[in-house]
């Protein structure tokens, strides 16, 4: 491996860096492009299971391939610019919102050694980063000159801005608890063991991170974005590839809020139980699995409950969130003073 | 105290652990989804697809061009031209259904003194023009040639309540 390294490096000279970090690059975004493809699936096959449907099966063997049909039919379509529209800001509107839900995998760590960047503030990156999210949201509404797609675009905004407080706050509470900014090096603080993993000792947190980060990507029961049965969401004025890109954006964060949760709250790549049979499967696959059961859990939700009203939504994230977390982080920070501090670290 | 209750049987999430329970014990029921191409669910004999001429067993048509049918039909949908043949009976030259103004009714079957025109259980046809919905006496009687087992049968399984 090291020879192989040592031979490109030697034949790609000077641009090596270059070269090595575009492989980085593509090694996360092909595989995370393809994740999003059969998140797809796997929420129409899951929700049709629970709605005593069996989902897509026509497409492929067993419906295998109609991510791909789904995809190819998007990208043939015309994308349709409003005639009073922004052009400009309407066709940027879906990069900015696709930029940063791609950007945030720089610094996430899928092992002790596998990251494209360790940086010291990591967790503190991929919430600014997460965060300018939202221009891409608020653009759309704006550039499509109507007022539908205005209004949706405001709501979101109000809802991601609001749930990024209470989430917020839940890292603030990992952070104690790990007394660190490193992704790294919050899930090395939590080696040894399902109950040495934060989940238990931040049981609210956890909780509240979860919701927040369901309210945060858009997705049911926090819905209210794209709502399709009864109010319109930002992006009604797009279609075609425009569209697809909203929704790549959408899904990517989906498994960015499930990645990040499996980090800071369920120990990462550490395996469940600390002994052999555990401990021989790679770090990598223990972070795909906890990754993968947080995202059944998003499509369970969104084939159980009902949508939240607007004014519910804002009151649950103010009222509800705010204050749950906050009193929490204060229980945290004060036991940290006692002897009893252990247990939260 | 129901104040109290209430405040934790949702703040604890109890409702809505409850509710995925419930979705999670649906995702592993039998799943009811018929595979239509393949599967089909069962139908009436009294089933109102498309329309069929029907032949006598000689190969006559059965039509008598009464044209009864067509003042029946509450749509409007078919259009009935006669004249004498040379054995001096009475036919059709024009028997046309406009199946984009049907409404499936099942008047003209009614109407219909000798059973000529009958709806079979053919439900999934298809025209990729307007016009190709347009049916014609020979197409007509094309469906009924091909369908007359069953649409014979289905007679046959309605008749004791006519």
């Amino acid at each position: 491996m090291t020879d192989t390294i040592a031979l490109l490096q030697g034949f790609f000279g000077f641009s090596w860096p270059v070269v090595s970090n575009l492989a980085k690059i593509f090694a996360i975004i092909v595989p995370l492009l393809l994740g999003v493809a059969y998140l797809t699936y796997a929420e129409r096959k899951i929700i049709g299971y629970m709605q005593v449907r069996i989902g897509p099966n026509r497409v492929g063997p067993k419906g295998w391939l109609q991510p791909i049909a789904d995809g190819l039919k998007l990208f043939m379509k015309e994308i349709v610019i409003p005639a009073g529209a922004s052009k400009g800001v309407f066709l940027l509107a879906p990069l900015l919102a696709l930029g940063p839900a791609l950007a945030a995998w720089a610094v996430v760590p899928f092992g002790p050694e596998l990251m494209v960047a360790n940086i010291d503030a990591s967790l503190l990156y991929v919430m600014a980063i997460t965060s300018m999210g939202v221009y891409g949201i608020v653009l759309a509404g704006w550039a499509s000159n109507s007022k539908y797609s205005f209004l949706g675009g405001m709501r979101a905004a109000a809802q991601i801005v609001s749930y990024e407080l209470a989430m917020g706050f839940a890292l603030v509470g990992v952070l104690l608890a790990a007394q660190s900014l490193n992704l790294v090096e919050i899930v090395n603080g939590q080696q040894g063991g399902m109950f040495n993993w934060y989940w238990l000792p931040l049981f609210p947190l956890f909780i509240v991170y979860l919701i927040a980060g369901v309210a945060e990507t858009n997705r049911a029961p926090f819905d209210v974005v794209e709502g399709e049965s009864e109010i319109v969401g930002f992006h009604v004025e797009y279609s075609g590839f425009a569209f697809a890109i909203f929704f790549l954006a959408e899904y990517a964060n989906m498994i960015l809020v499930a990645t990040m949760t499996s980090l800071l709250f369920l120990g990462g790549w550490n395996p469940p139980v600390d002994v052999a049979p555990f401990t021989w499967i790679p770090g990598f696959f223990w972070l795909f699995a906890k990754a993968c059961f947080i995202l059944f859990l998003f499509l369970w939700f969104r084939a159980t409950f009902p949508r939240y009203r607007y004014d519910q939504i804002m009151r649950l994230g103010w009222k509800v969130f705010i204050p749950v977390t906050l009193v929490w982080l204060m229980v945290v920070a004060t036991a940290m003073q006692t002897p009893y501090g252990y247990l939260f670290h | 105290m129901n104040k109290i209750k209430s405040f934790f049987s949702t703040f604890l999430l109890i409702e809505l652990l409850k509710g995925m329970a419930l979705t999670g014990r649906y995702m592993f029921a039998r799943k009811i989804t018929v595979q239509f191409p393949e599967e089909r669910t069962p139908m009436s004999p009294r089933f109102r697809g498309l329309h069929a001429q029907r032949r006598y067993p000689n190969g006559e048509e059965r039509c008598i061009a009464c044209k009864l049918c067509e003042a029946a039909c509450p749509a409007l949908a078919i259009t009935i031209e006669s004249a004498q043949r040379e054995d001096g009976t009475r036919r059709t030259t024009r028997y046309d259904i406009d199946l984009t103004k049907c409404i499936f009714c099942g008047y003209c079957e009614e109407a219909c003194p000798v059973d000529a025109i009958v709806e079979t259980r053919v439900f999934d046809y298809h025209g990729e023009k307007r016009g190709d919905l347009y049916y014609t006496k020979d197409m007509l009687l094309a469906v009924g040639d091909k369908h007359e087992a069953q649409i014979a049968r289905d007679r046959a399984a309605d008749a004791k309540y006519r």
